[in-house]
């Protein structure tokens, strides 16, 4: 589904990611983590052209290599991000920050306002309300379900179970298991081990902007090098 | 008592016509966050457009439509070719702005070139061009007609924004471009249809201010810092700013200039000031 193969991103002068490569096969839930400042962040802004990288030997969606391509068309080819931060519209209303980006998706997508508000109720009850009106969690469920109205066949979560309470965690939890039973493949960037764990296939350790650990979660679970030197548990 | 009467109404069918100017400043603003040096450019522009139009054909009302969409067309033109091949985020901004500094002086020599160093006036058909009289002050028609050509524009406008899918990508831009972007929507395309949009008003004024201040060599240098107090007063990239703040403008000049005329760029930078110092976005602007 996604291949990203050694690139290296800067912020102006700033050397971030220092050559990283990694796979998502289709169906699966790849979790990347490490401490605060390590470069999650900037791999995934990489990936949906938020911040294009200076060097790389590409960046393959489908077999495509979209190194190159604006923001609007790898989402149209099917890539939606959950960004950091949730980033929901404050000036729009929830039923507009979920309409705004619908589509009927690059491969044709089952997700229209109804199965979302049947996904998530509580944003049936707030349609009305304008985006920044909203709990923490009633945002992070919003940026989910507006990155899913975009039919999207690979999914870019950035720290969604950031800030929220253990409950919220778990219903975080709910959706993307569901999700993936629907076959969506995830990219899973978390500071939460446990979480992280629980959900992804396969995981991949970052620090100072590289890969430096790479393993099944239960390998992971077992390494209390790793998971010490690099995730200070 | 027809003093004050008499020039509140001045002051306000003049704020109108600065809002025509000023709101899509303010909304060019809040999508591609460059502030448009180009844009009192459109106005004279618009308005020597109008001039000739009104001398070849006779009429005003194709003079209106016609300006306005070459004005149009031009700033199509501009971020098409121009402003767009820079792309978008910080590192384009000022290589952005520099580009529409270098057109305010191409068009300024240009219209010199065509138009020569004489004013001019946009000549205003006879229907317009008289006043009613309610008990006993003069109303000019031609203001009327200016201040309902403003409030039929930002009805539209507020509609348009407010209740519209093109209107939601807007605000969605001002808010966030990026994540616009990260749900499928083009902004480039988006900017570009907002910067014509916001040409096309500016010529639209230019025509209609045409009417009544005339068109000079100059007059781009004289009108950008009035759009400029609008902005800054209601806050860059908000049209109830730009609304608001277009006729406090409107009326802070136009009494300036009939109570204190030794005092008048005072009464219009004094409450950009005040303004600024107790709140820096603008009356109704987000950081
Ligand atoms: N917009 C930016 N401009 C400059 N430096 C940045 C920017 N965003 C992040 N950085 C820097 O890049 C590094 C990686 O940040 P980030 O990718 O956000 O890390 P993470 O998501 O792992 O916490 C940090 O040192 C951070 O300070
Ligand atoms: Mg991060």
């Amino acid at each position: 589904m996604l291949r990203v193969e050694d690139i290296h991103t800067y912020y102006g002068d700033s050397y971030v990611l220092r050559g990283v490569s990694l796979e998502v096969p289709q169906g699966s839930v790849i979790a990347l983590l490490g401490r605060n400042g390590v470069g999650k962040t900037t791999l995934v802004r990489s990936i949906i052209g938020f911040t294009q990288p200076r060097e790389s030997k590409g960046i393959f969606f489908k077999d495509v290599d979209i190194t190159q391509k604006p923001t609007y068309d790898i989402v149209e080819m099917g890539m939606g991000i959950v960004p950091q931060g949730r980033r929901v519209f404050p000036s729009l209303s929830v039923e507009e920050n979920l309409t705004l980006g619908a589509s009927k998706g690059a491969e044709g997508g089952k997700w229209n306002l109804e199965r979302i508000y049947e996904l998530f109720p509580v944003l049936a009850k707030r349609s009305n309300h304008r985006g920044n009106k909203l709990s923490g969690g009633e945002q992070q469920m919003l940026a989910v379900a507006r990155a899913l109205m975009t039919n999207p066949q690979l999914l870019l979560m950035d720290e969604p179970t950031e800030g929220l309470a253990p409950l919220l965690v778990r219903a975080v939890g709910d959706i993307i298991s569901h999700l993936k039973e629907e076959g969506l493949s995830i990219l899973l960037v978390e500071q939460n081990l446990s979480f992280a764990l629980k959900m992804a296939d396969h995981v991949h350790v970052m620090s100072k902007g590289q890969i430096v650990h790479s393993s099944s979660p239960q390998e992971l679970t077992e390494r209390e090098d790793i998971k010490s030197r690099y995730l200070g548990v | 008592m027809s003093f004050w009467i008499e020039q509140t109404f001045a002051g306000l069918s003049y704020g109108g016509l600065l809002f025509l100017l000023a709101s899509g400043l303010s909304l060019i603003f809040g999508v591609m966050r460059i502030i448009n040096m180009a844009h009192g450019s459109y106005f004279i522009l618009g308005a020597y457009i109008g001039v000739t139009v009104v001398e070849v054909t006779g009429s005003w009302l194709l003079a209106l439509l016609l300006a306005s969409l070459a004005v149009a067309i031009l700033g199509i033109f501009m971020h098409r070719f121009f402003l767009r091949v820079l792309g978008h985020g910080v590192a384009a901004e000022l290589p952005q702005v520099m580009i529409t500094v270098g057109f305010l002086f191409i068009i300024q020599q240009a219209s010199i070139d065509i138009w020569g160093g004489d004013p001019m006036i946009v000549k205003v058909p006879s229907y317009l061009d008289w006043s009613m009289e309610i008990g006993g002050i003069f109303f000019p028609v031609y203001r009327i007609f200016m201040l309902v050509v403003a409030c039929v524009m930002a009805v539209t406008l507020w509609l348009g924004l407010e209740k519209t899918r093109a209107g939601a990508m807007v605000r969605a831009s001002v808010d966030d471009s990026e994540m616009t972007r990260g749900l499928g929507i083009n902004t480039e395309r988006l900017s570009m249809a907002i910067f014509g949009l916001g040409a096309f008003l500016a010529g639209l004024g230019g025509v209609i201010g045409g009417g009544f201040i005339g068109v000079y060599p100059g007059l781009d240098f004289q009108i950008l810092p009035l759009a400029f107090a609008v902005v800054i007063i209601g806050g860059l990239g908000t049209l109830r700013g730009a609304a608001l703040g277009s006729l406090i403008v409107g009326l802070m000049d136009t009494f300036g200039k009939a109570l204190f005329p030794e005092l008048s760029y005072f009464t219009l930078f004094a409450p950009m000031a005040i303004v600024l110092a107790i709140k820096p976005t603008g009356l109704f602007g987000r950081a």
